[in-house]
């Protein structure tokens, strides 16, 4: 479904990606975890284009993405849905009106057809008679859930997920990540999620992939992960430092 | 030394060559479908309406200080006589368009290129992309058609609301004669001048609206990105003001 090739990028004298190399297979949620400022949402920027790597190639349904402009990348933007780090809703808009977007904007439905769709991506993500609030009076969990809805309702193929679950206390991660698994489950999108929170990523992934200085070191199922030989991924499951070891 | 000037030249190039394209890519989105109407006259009430209360009164008291000043220097070789349209002149040629697109800069301006900046650093931005929805058409062009649709009205009223406070001053204060502050007025101030006025309160607007919505869009990271932001587009716009006010004059007189 997504094959990323070879990616390299940096920003000035950092090199943030470093010959990124990895799989999304079709209707699984696959994981990218790492420290901080790794480079993972940068490797998100560029699965949908709003990066354009240095070199290197990502294919999405055989068409390199990052040779594309204009329309043609719209095309293929249209089949993916992005949940934000802090979940980028339109803070000059309800709830409604943000989850309702991509189809006024981008469809020709009518209201009755969108009220329809809206209603039911909310209550999908277990929210109900919060459509007339704004953003600012949401809480930080709510955000993130107002922001899956509206990923949801396109029906896109693919979902990708820029740490979603950042700032949120251990009881909501879990009740996130199981929404996550439940809607997957439910409209068979394929998601990659963007993460550090261990151990509990594992639950929800069929693949698990480590990002370190720039490259995946280790990629596969999380059991696999969980029992890796490799010093890298060992440590960051643990939560040791690198550079307290070398 | 040389090193640290052709550095600067060459950053300087670089933002103005951003600046330009930016331009035209907003140029491009103007003409071309679909028009987010609405987006439009959401902006034109936030420029215009909300910005109304403190253009009246710079208008008036901008007008009033013009006849006090104005009555003190014609006094002297009496001339007052010629105080409406010194009054008149002074606001609808260079007055109002400048200080009216300043006042406007500092209200509404500030407040597009904050809130551009605040949808960039929360992603927004990225967000109207990925949903295949181009931010420029979407955030850009409406800010930049209700500058060059409501700079003109604005300023406009502020003239009116100047000519009054003028008048206020001379007749009230001054002991002036209401026939002639107005007479006069209509025997000197030309069609010519108030096209002058509308040329220069037009291009305010776009430039405005061009500098605030640049420098929003292209806000650097966190609040102080956004605040470094404003205030650059602030000081930017207020001097582009008065430095095209200047070419423009000296071009059109």
């Amino acid at each position: 479904m997504i094959e990323i090739k070879e990616l390299y990028k940096s920003f000035g004298k950092q090199q943030v990606l470093n010959g990124v190399n990895l799989l999304i297979n079709e209707g699984e949620v696959t994981a990218v975890i790492g420290r901080s400022g790794g480079g993972k949402t940068v490797l998100l920027k560029h699965i949908i284009g709003l990066l354009k790597p240095d070199s290197g190639s990502i294919f999405i349904k055989g068409k390199d993405i990052t040779k594309l402009k204009g329309t043609e990348l719209d095309e293929i933007r249209a089949e993916i849905g992005v949940v934000f780090q802090g979940g980028a809703l339109f803070d000059s808009l309800t709830v409604y009106d943000n989850v309702a977007f991509p189809l006024t904007e981008k469809t020709k439905l009518n209201k009755k057809q969108i009220y329809e769709k809206v209603m039911k991506a909310l209550s999908d993500v277990g929210l109900e008679g919060i459509e007339n609030k704004y953003p600012a009076e949401l809480s930080g969990g709510m955000r993130k859930r107002v922001a899956l809805a509206r990923a949801l309702i396109g029906q896109p193929k693919i979902i990708l997920f820029d740490e979603p679950t950042t700032g949120l206390d251990p009881i909501l991660v879990r009740s996130i990540h199981k929404l996550i698994r439940d809607t997957q489950k439910q409209y068979g999108f394929t998601g990659l999620i963007i993460s550090h929170e261990i151990p509990e990523i594992f639950e929800i992934s069929d693949r698990v992939a480590m990002l370190y200085e720039g490259k995946i070191v280790e990629a596969g199922t999380p059991e696999e992960i969980q029992k890796s030989d490799n010093i890298v991924v060992k440590n960051f499951i643990m939560g040791i430092e690198m550079e307290v070891l070398e | 030394m040389i090193k640290f000037f052709g550095k600067n030249t060459i950053e300087l190039l670089l933002f103005l060559g951003r600046m330009f394209i930016f331009l035209i890519e907003s140029i491009y989105h103007i003409f071309t479908p679909p028009f987010k109407f609405l987006n439009f006259l959401r902006q034109v009430r936030f420029f215009g309406n909300k910005s109304m209360i403190v253009v009246i009164f710079t208008g008036a008291f901008s007008g009033m200080v013009l006849a006090l000043q104005g009555y003190y220097a014609l006094n002297k070789f009496g001339a007052e006589a010629l105080l409406g349209p010194v009054v008149a002149l002074s606001l609808i040629r260079e007055l109002g368009p400048v200080l009216c697109a300043l006042m406007v800069t500092g209200r509404a301006g500030s407040a597009v290129t904050a809130e551009i900046g605040i949808m960039r650093i929360t992603e927004q931005i990225d967000a109207l992309t990925v949903m295949a929805v181009n931010p420029i058409k979407y955030v850009v062009v409406p800010n930049i058609l209700a500058g060059i649709v409501t700079f003109p009205l604005l300023t406009a009223v502020f003239d009116l609301v100047g000519i009054y406070g003028g008048y206020v001053v001379s007749v009230h204060a001054l002991g002036l004669s209401e026939g002639t502050y107005f007479s006069q007025m209509e025997l000197y101030v030309d069609m010519e001048d108030i096209r002058i006025g509308l040329y220069k309160s037009l291009s305010f607007g776009l430039l405005v609206t061009w500098i605030c919505t640049f420098m929003g869009y292209n806000a650097g990271y966190g609040a102080r990105g956004v605040s470094r932001a404003t205030t650059n587009a602030v000081v930017l716009s207020s001097v582009v003001i008065l430095i095209w006010d200047y070419m423009l004059g000296a071009f059109l007189l």
